[in-house]
């Protein structure tokens, strides 16, 4: 037999979601896949979608070999997956009916060599890349055999050889199962192997898969966790084992002003958030608020609940001011609400991956994401919350994450999901009991790279949305509740007395201003009076000098006596006056006349 | 290659309850080399003649053998007298194959 030539390996992408990544590009082209694992681990699917894929994505066309099942029930499984199979099934897609009707009577031994030469003559007609066989061991076991089962099994692989056909085969092998110790062989046979594995994880079933081998072809060798969606499979790709994420210096609201401004402004974009919190802390309010705040912006946005259905939390907080329908209505909020009992961590993961993938969010809230820990274990998780925290970094994603906590004390969640250490913000919420009452405080455990208050606040919840009120400190501890009403209705009496005091002490320097001013105006019209009383005093004086010596001029003249003539003007003055100056002018007359007498 | 080969009944009364066969082969395969010997030797002892066999060669008409159902080789279909039964293997056991043929066969 003439073989093909072997050429460089070049892949054949599968276009399944982690698939491509872990194996560095998809399945080897022209060359084997085995696909191995127990029942119901997802081998038919991959095959399927694998070749669905290559129809829509690049319109190649392939032939699926059912051993298992009827061609009619592929199609009909296949139905709950987006992949249009019954129109592919009519074009691109052959699904060749290879399974043998139980009323077919065995009689000795067959060969394969029928079917291959159908292959061939199908593959030609429709020009097809792919092959799949599924389930090749159904029809092989029929054989009873070891011997003659592996050489129809090496048949298929010299006709594949010679076919130029990517090929995938799958076989219910297991590690566990007596058929595996059958077929260990076809692991050295074919290129690539890969093993699916479905076991049940603290009560969940966990998918798997795994790359064992890859001939010519470096790939992550790990278990790799999948899940089942619309789309088919979704395997969980490798993490990057460098941390590159850009730090955002932009600030984004975490819902409202008296929260961003203890926050320094508000959230960097792009960062990760941690509310903790006991039931009842309005750890969902919280978030709703910086949902809405984010959709208000026109930001897309995903809401991720676990437990509780979107239309109940919609309600809820639309109960305190927040209203989300509008944003849901316009296509910019996502609404997902997970069930956490009957899934691993792992598959709501790579759900959530697909959601992010789907929506392509600016902003998202995962609430709470401590439920994730309801199934499946602590361990997983951990890990799958850490590679949560990262996809979102990766995605630029800024997110808000509560988790639960029972109790007040912060640190009780160190020791749960230790998403503590990897968020870049963490609020913790608490109840204060005092007084009888139970109060909501809020505290800010950390925000890395940002001024944040450091004092606890009472958040009250109204119909207008959360609010954080002012801080009343008291003997070293925030007041709250009635504590805080109390308080501030004493600071507003006292702000009214001290108001009151201050009006009354105005008036009284007013007044006492406006009397001062009062007997300066009398002073200076005294002043003016004085003056000109001096001034009429000094004239009167001086007339009265001149008026006395020119009648004893007169007199003398009249006397016809000697001239005086050395008269001093000044000795003739008369004494001064004892009298007050007012009727100095009037008596100053009536004594000079009498002294004339 | 083809082969055709159509046995004449020896009396012709007995067509209308005859047997209507085929035998689907690949080549020079062994399998189907040993089921066509098989065949004949089982025809020979208990139809005396009174049937009718179509030997299709897969490697030549491959896309028949696919609408007539056929996936593995060699492979029998008994098409008359109703219902349609379908032999696989090299009919190296004729107790199977007589009675996948309706055929009161003695036991081996």
């Amino acid at each position: 037999m003439k073989r093909v030539d072997p050429q460089p390996l070049s892949k054949m992408a599968t276009g399944i979601g982690g698939f491509d990544e872990l194996s560095g590009g998809g399945l080897p082209r022209n060359r084997t896949t085995l696909v191995m694992g127990g029942p119901g681990s997802g081998k038919t699917v991959f095959s399927l979608q694998v070749l669905a894929n290559a129809a829509r994505q690049r319109d190649e066309s392939g032939i699926f070999v059912a051993f298992e099942e009827r061609g009619r029930e592929v199609i009909a499984n296949a139905a709950t997956f987006d992949w249009g199979l019954p129109a592919l099934a009519e074009r691109q897609i052959y699904i060749l009916d290879a399974h043998l009707s139980p009323t077919v009577i065995q009689s000795g031994d067959f060969d394969l060599s029928g079917i291959l030469a159908i292959l061939k003559a199908k593959k030609e007609q429709m020009n097809a890349r792919w092959v799949v066989f599924d389930g090749i061991d159904v029809l092989l076991t029929l054989l009873q055999d070891p011997i003659l089962e592996m050489r129809e099994i090496y048949r298929i692989r010299d006709w594949l050889a010679d076919s130029a056909l990517t090929a995938i085969i799958t076989a219910k092998l297991d590690s566990q199962t007596v058929q595996g110790t059958n077929y260990g062989f076809m692991q050295f046979m074919v290129d690539c192997v890969i093993r699916f594995d479905r076991r049940l994880e603290y009560g969940v079933p966990a998918h798997r898969l795994q790359v064992t081998k890859y001939r010519g072809s470096d790939f992550a060798s790990g278990e790799f966790p999948l899940s089942f969606g619309p789309s088919g499979i979704e395997v969980a790709p490798p993490e990057p084992p460098e941390i590159i994420h850009e730090a955002s210096t932009e600030r984004v609201s975490a819902g409202f002003e008296r929260f961003d401004a203890m926050l320094g402004g508000g959230l960097f974009r792009g960062s990760s958030t941690l509310i903790t919190g006991a039931p009842g802390t309005s750890k969902t309010t919280l978030i709703g608020k910086f949902a809405e705040a984010a959709c208000q912006r026109g930001e897309r946005t995903l809401f991720v609940s676990f437990d509780e259905g979107a239309d109940q939390i919609t309600r809820n907080l639309s109960s305190v001011g927040i209203d989300l329908h509008p944003h849901i209505q316009s296509g910019l909020l996502w609404m997902y609400s997970g069930r956490t009992e009957a899934r691993s961590a792992e598959e709501h993961l790579i759900k959530l991956r697909a959601l992010i993938r789907d929506h392509q969010p600016r902003c998202m809230v995962i609430d709470p994401l401590s439920a994730m820990a309801k199934a499946g274990g602590i361990g997983a998780a951990r890990a799958v919350a850490n590679r949560l925290i990262h996809l979102m970094k990766d995605s630029k994603i800024t997110v808000v994450i509560s988790a639960l906590i029972e109790g007040n004390d912060p640190q009780a969640e160190a020791t749960d999901l230790q998403i503590s250490t990897i968020a870049d913000t963490w609020i913790h919420l608490s109840y204060v009991v005092r007084s009888g009452e139970r109060n909501r405080a809020l505290t800010i455990v950390k925000s890395r790279g940002t001024w944040h208050s450091n004092q606890v606040r009472e958040l009250v919840l109204s119909e207008t949305g959360p609010v954080l009120t002012d801080v009343y400190s008291a003997g070293g501890e925030v007041l709250m509740g009635t504590l805080r009403w109390e308080k501030e209705a004493e600071e507003i009496a006292k702000q009214t007395q001290r108001r009151v005091e201050f009006e009354h002490k105005q008036r009284d320097l007013e007044f006492a201003e406006a009397d001062t001013q009062a007997r300066i105006k009398a002073l200076e019209l005294d002043l003016q009076r004085q003056q000109a009383e001096l001034a009429l005093y000094t004239l009167d004086g001086k007339a009265r000098v001149l008026s006395s010596s020119e009648r004893e001029d007169k007199l003398r003249r009249m006397r016809s006596a000697d001239q005086v003539i050395d008269t001093d003007p000044a000795a003739i003055l008369p004494p001064p006056d004892p009298v007050t100056p007012g009727d100095a002018s009037g008596a100053g007359a009536g004594q000079s006349a009498s002294e004339e007498q | 290659m083809r082969r055709q080969r159509i046995v004449k009944p020896a009396d012709p009364t007995a067509i209308a309850g005859g047997m209507v066969m085929q035998l689907y082969v690949v080549g020079g395969a062994p399998n189907s080399v040993q089921a066509l010997a098989n065949l004949e030797r089982i025809c020979q002892q208990h139809l005396q003649g009174h049937y009718q066999l179509e030997i299709v060669d897969v490697l030549e008409q491959p896309l028949r053998a696919l609408a007539d159902g056929v996936i593995v080789t060699p492979s029998l279909i008994k098409r008359s007298p109703l219902p349609v039964t379908q032999v696989v293997g090299n009919l190296s056991d004729p107790g199977k194959v007589l009675l996948a043929l309706g055929l009161p066969g003695k036991s081996p």
